[in-house]
């Protein structure tokens, strides 16, 4: 059993430092779910996607071309929405390093999104115990990453400036099309993403401070919170 | 004095000395980019139109020269790798290009000297209008020239892409979009094209389109008379139609002379980037945000309950009392 309690320990220790994953006894119990870095990263993201939807949106539709005025004309827009996608690329595929083995699909992904009618009607009890990621959260996690990925892909393709001559023009063309259709669907896992996190409340505390209430976890995540409290991962009382 | 004259009609003649009201002014736009409502003209400028004979062109570069001269560009200084053509592309310094190939006629085994004087074609329905995100970058007036109005270009080469000819070049040092403009500065005050101006064998002509299709008859009956059983007029359908002509003495084949496309048209592809993406992508994003704000505002929020909180908060004394016991 001394291993064990070493174990223990070790985790405590980990808990102290406000580490990611663990129990803060409280009251009212608080459960770490994101540590400052991921957070960082996360929001540095968030503000590259939503100025890349702002200007992109802008020469995407004449009705919306007053938006290139946020970013001081349309020739500051073309300049900078592709630079600002190369910040987002890192910025994502950085978090996306750390988070990808999390949300890999397993079998209860399927019943939960077989039963996306409780979901909606908010009747968890239904539904089976999760663990730090749902099957909701990981489509957007992978709707994400393969839009993203698509979206540089075919976003270098029409950088006129620098990759003008990189592929032929039919290819570009095409780039263009797919790049258009891409970014259309982004903003929609985008909306669902921001709407999802507003809706399930409680959620954005997570992104801001790092924590959620002991509660939210163990309504929304159980099995990651007994998975927390089962090791140990719990911040020693004050 | 009153103008008669709102289109020149030659671009051989000296320019009139009569006062002549400037057009091609904001009135006289009969396609705006990136603009759905624009108020159609109250007058119709007669079309005019350039006509290129190739059967007549000796590849002197006249065109290319008075077009530098009269657009005032500076085209690089290139390198000679063997081939006539020079500068090797159309740039945002070259608004003009002759481009030269070497065709053996399977027929006769002849060797034909082909020369093509490339440049914007002026398409009654423009790709590039069609792709320009800018509003009023791209303009098409009642006389037909297409052109590119630089204060508006934000320099993101979608009329590159809609281009069916591969005409427009995007300046590396503005960020712009630069072609031909069929010297529309000229043409508003009763001149014709520089190109057409310098040509010395008349090879380019100007005039009204109208004109310009008789004139080229007279030129393609000549060419049937010597042999030339294909000759025709290059106004391609699938473009609406040019405001820039070519008379070929090979017309069943226009891609000998260097890959003039045979049937251009706007891409499909840039179609539908421009067409259905463009309203059912709007579409579906104003939807769904509309969607959930209805739903945000209209259905329950998922809260998490106080039994809940509890039952986590029991979770974790139990976990305590474990690790005691152990």
């Amino acid at each position: 059993m001394s291993s064990l309690t070493d174990n223990t320990s070790a985790n405590v220790a980990a808990a102290k430092a406000g580490a990611e994953d663990t129990i803060r006894r409280g009251p009212p119990v608080e459960v770490v779910r994101y540590g400052v870095g991921k957070r960082i990263n996360h929001w540095i993201t968030a503000i590259s996607l939503i100025l890349l939807l702002l200007s992109g949106l802008a020469m995407f539709h004449p009705s919306l071309f007053f938006l290139t005025e946020l970013f001081g004309g349309g020739q500051m827009t073309r300049w900078i929405h592709p630079w600002i996608g190369i910040v987002l690329f890192f910025s994502f595929f950085i978090l996306f390093a750390q988070l990808w083995k999390l949300n890999l699909p397993n079998r209860d992904d399927v019943k939960w999104a077989s039963q996306i009618g409780d979901v909606i009607g908010g009747h968890e009890e239904r539904l089976p115990e999760l663990g730090k990621y749902n099957a909701g959260q990981k489509f957007i996690f992978w709707g994400m990453a393969s839009l993203i990925i698509v979206l540089i892909a075919t976003g270098i393709m029409a950088w006129e400036q620098y990759f003008g001559l990189l592929t032929s023009i039919p290819t570009q063309r095409i780039a263009l099309l797919v790049h258009s259709l891409a970014a259309v669907a982004i903003i929609l896992v985008f909306i669902l993403h921001v709407y999802a996190a507003i809706w399930t409340r409680g959620t954005i505390s997570a992104m801001t401070r790092g924590t959620v209430t002991g509660g939210w976890a163990w309504r929304h995540h159980r099995k990651w919170f007994k998975d927390m409290a089962g090791r140990g991962r719990i911040d020693p009382a004050e | 004095m009153a103008n008669t004259m709102d289109s020149p009609r030659t671009a051989v003649s000296n320019p009139p000395v009569q006062p002549m009201e400037t057009n091609l002014t904001q009135r006289d736009l009969i396609r705006r980019s990136a603009t759905s409502e624009l108020p159609q003209p109250e007058r119709q400028l007669t079309p005019v139109a350039k006509l290129i004979d190739v059967s007549k062109c000796i590849g002197c570069k006249a065109c290319q020269s008075a077009c530098v001269e009269w657009n005032d560009t500076n085209p690089e200084i290139g390198e000679n790798v063997g081939v006539y053509t020079n500068p090797h592309d159309l740039s945002a310094d070259m608004f003009t290009l002759m481009r030269f190939s070497e065709w053996i006629n399977p027929e006769t085994d002849n060797l034909e000297w082909l020369i093509r004087k490339d440049g914007c074609m002026h398409c009654a329905d423009p790709g590039c209008l069609k792709a320009c995100p800018s509003p009023g970058a791209i303009v098409q007036y009642s006389n037909g020239i297409v052109d590119f109005v630089h204060e508006n270009c934000i320099g993101c080469g979608y009329c590159v892409k809609g281009c069916p000819f591969n005409i427009p070049r995007i300046s590396k040092t503005d960020h712009r979009a630069y072609k031909c403009t069929l010297c529309s500065d000229r043409v508003a005050v009763g001149q014709g094209p520089a190109c057409a101006k310098a040509c010395p064998t008349q090879a380019i002509v100007f005039g009204t389109k109208e004109d310009m299709k008789k004139h080229a008859e007279g030129r393609i009956a000549d060419l049937k008379s010597r042999g030339y059983a294909n000759a025709g007029l290059y106004d391609p359908p699938g473009v609406g139609g040019t405001h820039v002509m070519y008379v070929l003495h090979h017309n069943d084949k226009p891609h000998i002379y260097a890959d003039l496309p045979d049937n251009p048209a706007i891409s499909a592809v840039v179609q539908t980037w421009k067409g259905a993406t463009k309203y059912a992508g709007l579409a579906v994003m104003g939807l769904a945000a509309a969607g959930t704000i209805l739903h945000g505002l209209f259905a329950k929020a998922n809260r998490v309950s106080k039994h809940e909180e509890q039952e986590a908060q029991e979770a974790v004394d139990h976990a305590d009392k474990r690790e005691e016991n152990a």
